[in-house]
C-alpha cells in the first residue's frame, strides 16, 4: 500500500477497514480542512480513536468517579498512572490495567507483555516498581482450553515478573464459564517515588529533543490497539495473534536501571513509555499535554527490519521502547546512560510549537496531523455516549425463589465441595511461581486479606489488593461494583491498613450492546458512590470493552486494585488464627435487607444450581463498610486483634476454616440463628469480618466495637486440629486441607490419555 | 567485612544484598561493582553474586555473565583465597566459570518455584557456616527456575567424601526426603563450597531471610559466619605481627 491515497473515496473505504466508523471518516476530513488523509494517518486515527486508546464510550462516564482526593498528587488521566502522597516525602505510583484479548489468543507472551506493559507505566513517572498483582479469570476449569490459557497466562506473568524482578504479592483467579471464550489477565503494579523526583509525560520546551530508547521497533503489535483490544472476539481469533506484542523482561529491567538513572540526574524532561499505538501514542500524547508539536523524522528509529512501512513504524506496539524528551545540551549524557546499560537511544526529532505531529519518511512528509485530534481529552477526539437498556436476564435472576432450593442436609459434605471448588481453593500452584520476595520487602504473613509490603527507610507498609465477584456485578450491576469497592476496602483493613485509593480495570462487553452499556453505566455509578463515602478516589485504569466470545459477553467485571498505608508495620493482622484457646468474634457493620440474603450470587449456591448466579446481589452499605473499616484499623493499631478475615466466598464457614488452615488451628463455634442452615453457614451477607482475640480481651473489645457502632458476636473459641460448628459441622482439618490444596494442581496438571 | 557486590545486567537480587549486608548486618563498607569493571578493587574480605537473570538467562544461566569483564577478576580473587559466595543465579554463574563444580539444570517440574524452605547445615567448619551448629535446621526460601544440581557421579562421590556439601533440603524434622526437595537436587543438595572453602555457592536465599518480619531471620547467620571469620583472621594477622 503506498501512503498516499488518491480519492476520498477509497480513503473511507480504507478507514472503515481499518475499524473507523463513517462519522469518525467525515470528522477526519473536516479536521484535515477537506484534505485526503494519507495511509499513515488513517492508521494513527485508528489506533488512536480506537476505544483503547480514546476511551470514546466511556469518558463521560468515567468523568462522573471520584477523581480528588487530598491525598492525590495527580489526577485520573492525567499521567500514566495514579500518584498518591503516602508522607514522609514519598509518593505511590499504581495502576492495572488490562491485557485480555492477546493473552486470550496467544496466552504466555499476552499476560507477560500485560506484566510488561503496567511495570513501564510506574517507572516512566520515575518510580521503582515494588510490587505487582493481577487479577485472572478463566472459564471452566473442566476444560482442555481453559488449562492451557492458565498454564500459559501465569508462566507469561511469572516469566516476566520474575525475571524484570518485582514481586508478584497478590492476586485472584476465578472460574465461571462466562469467560470460556474470553479470559482476563488484568496486571497492576505499584511503584515507589520521592516527591519532586517523578516526571511528567509532556512534551514541553520548543525545540527540546525526543529521542527514542530501548528496544528496536519491529513488526509485532501492530493494531494491537484496535483490532484485538477494541472489536469482538470471533472464533478466527487465533488469525490475530501477530497483533500480540512479544516481550523481553531482561531489556525491560536494563530499560527500568537506565530510566532511573536518567531521572535520578535530572536528563529527562518528559517520558512516556510505548504501549498502545506505539510511537502515534506517545508523539501526540506529549505534545498535546503540553500544547506543543513534534517533527519526527522516522528514518532514525532503530527498526528490526529495515524494509518496514511508515504505517507499520508509526502503529507497532514493540515493547520495552519509551519516548524521552531531553533538552539539547543533555542528549549525549542521556546516550550515555542507556549505552552504559548496552541500550539504544536515538535522536528522532524535535518539540515544535506548532501543536502539529509532523512525521517524515525518506525525506517526505507522511503524516501531518494536530495532536489535539489525536490525544485523549482533546476537543477534537470523537466522544458518544451510548443508549442503555435494562438486561432482560434481570427479571429472571431477580426473581429466583431461593425457597425452590432446599436446605442443605449435609453441612461436613458442602463444607468440603466449598474448599475444592476452583474460586476457593488454595492457588499455590499459581504463586508458588512468582517470585513473591524479591526486593525483600514483602510482609510474610502466612495468608492475608491483603498482601503488605513494607516502606524501607520508614516503619510505613503499604496493603494491595485486587478483587471483583463478577456474580453480584451480574446480577445487581450497581450493588456489585459497590461490593468490590468495599470488599477490597474491607480486605486493606483487615490487615490493619487504611484504604487511601483505588485503581479500576473496567471489562465489559460491546458498549454498542445498550444492555451491556447499562451494566457499565449502572457498575460506575456503584463505583462511585462506595468511592466517595469510602473516600477512596479513582486514580486511574482502564477501560477494556468487547469482551465476548460467540456465546455472548463475560460478566461485567469491573476489577479493583486498592491500596493501603499501614502507619507501624508492627501492627499488621494477617488471617489465620494464632493461638489455642482465643476466643472468635465476628464483627457484622450492618444487617441484611432481604430474607436469606447473601445466598443469591453465592459459590453455594452456584454448586446448588449447577454453576448459575442467580437471586440478587447482597445488600451493600458503604457507611456501615466506612464504620467497620475504621473500627478494624482502630483494633489493629491496639494491637487487640491476633486474627482478622472477611467473609466473602463461601460464608462464614469457609471463613472460619481459612483462618484454621494458616497454623493448623481448629476452632469450635456456635452457628450465627438463622431460619436455614445453608444460610448461616454459607451465606455471603457483606460487611462481616471474622476475628480471633485474646479472651481476656474481649470485654474491653466489646465496649471499642460497641461505641463504632459495629455489632458483635462471639462465636467461639480456637483450639484442637478440627472445624466444628455446633449440630452441623465436624471436620478434620488435614483432611479439608489437603482437598484445599490439591483441587487446582489436579485439574490443572492433568494428563490426558489420547 | 568489606564487601563488594556484583551488578550483571538482569541481577536483581543485587539490592537485597546489598540490604542486609549494609543495613541489616551494618557492615557499611559495602558496594557495588558494575560488570563492565575490570576489577573490584583491593583489600575486599567478601565478593557477592548475587539473585537475578543475568542477560536474562535466555541461554544457560549464567553462562554469558562468566564472560563480563569483572569476572576475569572474580577468579583470581577466588583463585587467590578470597572468599566468594554465589546466590542462586551467582551459584549459576560460578558452576558456569569453573569455581564450582556441577552444574544447575531446569527444576524437575520444569516450573519456577517460589518459597520457604528448611535447610540443614551440613558443615558447620566453613568460613560461610561457623555460626551454625551442626546440623542445624534454617529456614530460608528458593526462587528459582533451574536449581536442579547435578553433577557426575564421581564428582558426587567427591563432594560427599570432602564435605562439600554444606546445606541440603530437608524436612521440618531434618530428613533428607524427596518431599522436601523442591527442585530435584541430586542428593537434596541446595549448597556446595569448593574444596579449598573460599567458594560457596547456594541457591537458597540468605539475604531474604535476614529480618523477621519478612519470615525468618536465619539467613543472618551465614552473614554472622563470614564477619566472625574475618574477625579472626585479623585478629590472627595482627597477633603474629
Amino acid at each position: 500500500m503506498t501512503n498516499t491515497i488518491s480519492t476520498l473515496a477509497e480513503a473511507k473505504k480504507t478507514a472503515l477497514e481499518l475499524g473507523l466508523l463513517d462519522e469518525e471518516f467525515e470528522k477526519i476530513v473536516s479536521i484535515l480542512g477537506g484534505r485526503i488523509p494519507t495511509y499513515t494517518e488513517l492508521g494513527i486515527f485508528s489506533v488512536m480513536w480506537s476505544e483503547h486508546c480514546s476511551y470514546k464510550n466511556s469518558i463521560t462516564q468515567l468523568k462522573t468517579l471520584p477523581r480528588k482526593g487530598k491525598r492525590l498528587l495527580v489526577e485520573a488521566g492525567e499521567e500514566n498512572a495514579g500518584l498518591v502522597d503516602i508522607g514522609d516525602g514519598l509518593a505511590v505510583a499504581f495502576k492495572i490495567e488490562s491485557h485480555n484479548h492477546p493473552s486470550a489468543v496467544e496466552p504466555y507472551q499476552g499476560a507477560a507483555t500485560g506484566v510488561g506493559g503496567i511495570l513501564r507505566d510506574i517507572f516512566t513517572m520515575g518510580a521503582r516498581p515494588i510490587a505487582a498483582l493481577n487479577s485472572l479469570r478463566f472459564g471452566s476449569l473442566s476444560e482442555e482450553r481453559t488449562k492451557f490459557l492458565v498454564r500459559g497466562v501465569v508462566h507469561g506473568i511469572a516469566d516476566y515478573g520474575n525475571s524484570f524482578g518485582v514481586p508478584t504479592v497478590a492476586g485472584e483467579v476465578y472460574f465461571d464459564p462466562c469467560y470460556q471464550g474470553n479470559p482476563l489477565v488484568n496486571a497492576m503494579a505499584v511503584g515507589i517515588v520521592k516527591h519532586g523526583e517523578t516526571v511528567s509525560a509532556s512534551a514541553d520546551g520548543v525545540g527540546n529533543i525526543v529521542m527514542i530508547v530501548g528496544s528496536s521497533t519491529g513488526r509485532d503489535g501492530i493494531h494491537g490497539a484496535s483490532l484485538l483490544a477494541s472489536a469482538v472476539f470471533s472464533e478466527a481469533a487465533e488469525e490475530l495473534r501477530p497483533t500480540v506484542q512479544v516481550g523481553d523482561p531482561f531489556t525491560e529491567k536494563l530499560l527500568l536501571e537506565a530510566t532511573l538513572e536518567a531521572i535520578g540526574k535530572k536528563l529527562v524532561v518528559g517520558m512516556q513509555d510505548m504501549g498502545a499505538a506505539g510511537i502515534s501514542c506517545s508523539t501526540s500524547e506529549m505534545s498535546a499535554k503540553a500544547g506543543t508539536g513534534m517533527k519526527i523524522d522516522l528514518n532514525k528509529v532503530p527498526l528490526r527490519e529495515a524494509t518496514m512501512s511508515s504505517y507499520e513504524i508509526m502503529l507497532s506496539e514493540s515493547q520495552e521502547r519509551m519516548l524521552v524528551v531531553v533538552e539539547p545540551k543533555n542528549v549525549d549524557a542521556i546516550k550515555e546512560v542507556f549505552t552504559k546499560w548496552d541500550l539504544q537511544a536515538e535522536v528522532i526529532g524535535t518539540v515544535t510549537d506548532t501543536g502539529t505531529v509532523e512525521i517524515s519518511y525518506h525525506g517526505e512528509v507522511v503524516a501531518n496531523l494536530p495532536s489535539k485530534a489525536l490525544a485523549l481529552g482533546g476537543d477534537m477526539t470523537p466522544v458518544y455516549q451510548r443508549e442503555t437498556r435494562e438486561p432482560s436476564y434481570l427479571k429472571e435472576t431477580m426473581g429466583f425463589d431461593l425457597n425452590s432450593i432446599s436446605d442443605i442436609d449435609d453441612a461436613n459434605a458442602m463444607l468440603r465441595s466449598l474448599i475444592a471448588s476452583p474460586n476457593i481453593a488454595s492457588k499455590r500452584w499459581v504463586y508458588e511461581q512468582y517470585d513473591s520476595m524479591v526486593r525483600t520487602n514483602t510482609l510474610d504473613l502466612e495468608g492475608s486479606d491483603a498482601a503488605v509490603i513494607r516502606v524501607k527507610g520508614t516503619t510505613k507498609g503499604l496493603a494491595v489488593k485486587t478483587d471483583c465477584n463478577s456474580r453480584y456485578v451480574y446480577l445487581n450491576p450497581y450493588r456489585g461494583a459497590m461490593i468490590a469497592v468495599c470488599e477490597a476496602a474491607r480486605n486493606i483493613a483487615c490487615t490493619g491498613a487504611q484504604p487511601i485509593a483505588i485503581t479500576n480495570c473496567l471489562n465489559f462487553g460491546n458498549p454498542y450492546d445498550p444492555e451491556v452499556y447499562y451494566q457499565f453505566t449502572e457498575a460506575i455509578r456503584g463505583m462511585g458512590d462506595a468511592c466517595r463515602t469510602l473516600e477512596t478516589p479513582v486514580t486511574g485504569g482502564n477501560v477494556s470493552f468487547y469482551n465476548e466470545s460467540p456465546s455472548g459477553a463475560i460478566y461485567p467485571t469491573p476489577t479493583i486494585g486498592m491500596l493501603g498505608v499501614i502507619d507501624d508495620i508492627a501492627n499488621v493482622v494477617s488471617s489465620g488464627f494464632k493461638n489455642d484457646g482465643d476466643a472468635i468474634l465476628l464483627l457484622s457493620a450492618y444487617e441484611p435487607d432481604a430474607e436469606f440474603e447473601g445466598l443469591g450470587g453465592s459459590e453455594y449456591l452456584a454448586i446448588r444450581t449447577g454453576g448459575k448466579a442467580v437471586g440478587n446481589a447482597p445488600n451493600i452499605d458503604p457507611g456501615g463498610e466506612a464504620r467497620l473499616i475504621d473500627l478494624l484499623v482502630t483494633l489493629a493499631g491496639k494491637r487487640m486483634l491476633k486474627s482478622a478475615h472477611d467473609i466473602s466466598e463461601g460464608g462464614l464457614a469457609v471463613t472460619i476454616t481459612e483462618s484454621c488452615f494458616s497454623n493448623m488451628i481448629g476452632a469450635r463455634i456456635m452457628p450465627p440463628s438463622s431460619k436455614r442452615n445453608d444460610h448461616s453457614l454459607f451465606g455471603e451477607m457483606q460487611g462481616r469480618v471474622v476475628i480471633s482475640v485474646a479472651p481476656e480481651s474481649v470485654e474491653e473489645i466489646s465496649m471499642i466495637v460497641r461505641s463504632a457502632n459495629v455489632k458483635l458476636e462471639v462465636l467461639g473459641t480456637t483450639g484442637g486440629r478440627s472445624i466444628i460448628v455446633d449440630g452441623l459441622i465436624d471436620c478434620d482439618l488435614d483432611e479439608l486441607y489437603s482437598l484445599y490444596t490439591e483441587a487446582i494442581p489436579s485439574a490443572v496438571e492433568a494428563v490426558v490419555e489420547l | 567485612m568489606k564487601t563488594r557486590i556484583i551488578v550483571f545486567p538482569g541481577s536483581n537480587c543485587d539490592h537485597d544484598a546489598m540490604h542486609a549486608v549494609a543495613n541489616v548486618m551494618k557492615n557499611s563498607d559495602t558496594e557495588f561493582v558494575w560488570h563492565k569493571q575490570d576489577s573490584i578493587g583491593k583489600g575486599i574480605d567478601l565478593v557477592i553474586l548475587p539473585g537475578g537473570f543475568s542477560y536474562g538467562d535466555y541461554l544457560r544461566t549464567g553462562a554469558i555473565a562468566r564472560f563480563s569483564p569483572v569476572m576475569k577478576d572474580v577468579i583470581r580473587f577466588a583463585n587467590e583465597g578470597g572468599t566468594v559466595i554465589g546466590i542462586c543465579n551467582g551459584f549459576q554463574v560460578l558452576c558456569e566459570s569453573g569455581l564450582l563444580p556441577g552444574v544447575l539444570i531446569r527444576n524437575q517440574a520444569l516450573k519456577f518455584r517460589c518459597k520457604w524452605v528448611n535447610l540443614r547445615g551440613e558443615n558447620t567448619d566453613t568460613r560461610f557456616t561457623n555460626a551454625l551448629l551442626p546440623g542445624e535446621i534454617i529456614k530460608v526460601p528458593i526462587a528459582h527456575g533451574e536449581g536442579l544440581y547435578m553433577a557426575e557421579t564421581e564428582v558426587l562421590r567427591e563432594l560427599e567424601a570432602n564435605k562439600q556439601v554444606v546445606f541440603r533440603y530437608v524436612s521440618e524434622k531434618g530428613e533428607v526426603v524427596s518431599e522436601a526437595n523442591p527442585n530435584g537436587s541430586i542428593n537434596n543438595i541446595a549448597g556446595i563450597i569448593n574444596k579449598e572453602g573460599n567458594v560457596m555457592g547456594m541457591m537458597p536465599h540468605p539475604e531474604r531471610a535476614c529480618e523477621a518480619i519478612l519470615g525468618s531471620a536465619d539467613g543472618k547467620k551465614i552473614f554472622s559466619s563470614l564477619a566472625r571469620h574475618f574477625e579472626f583472621s585479623r585478629s590472627l594477622n595482627e597477633a603474629q605481627i
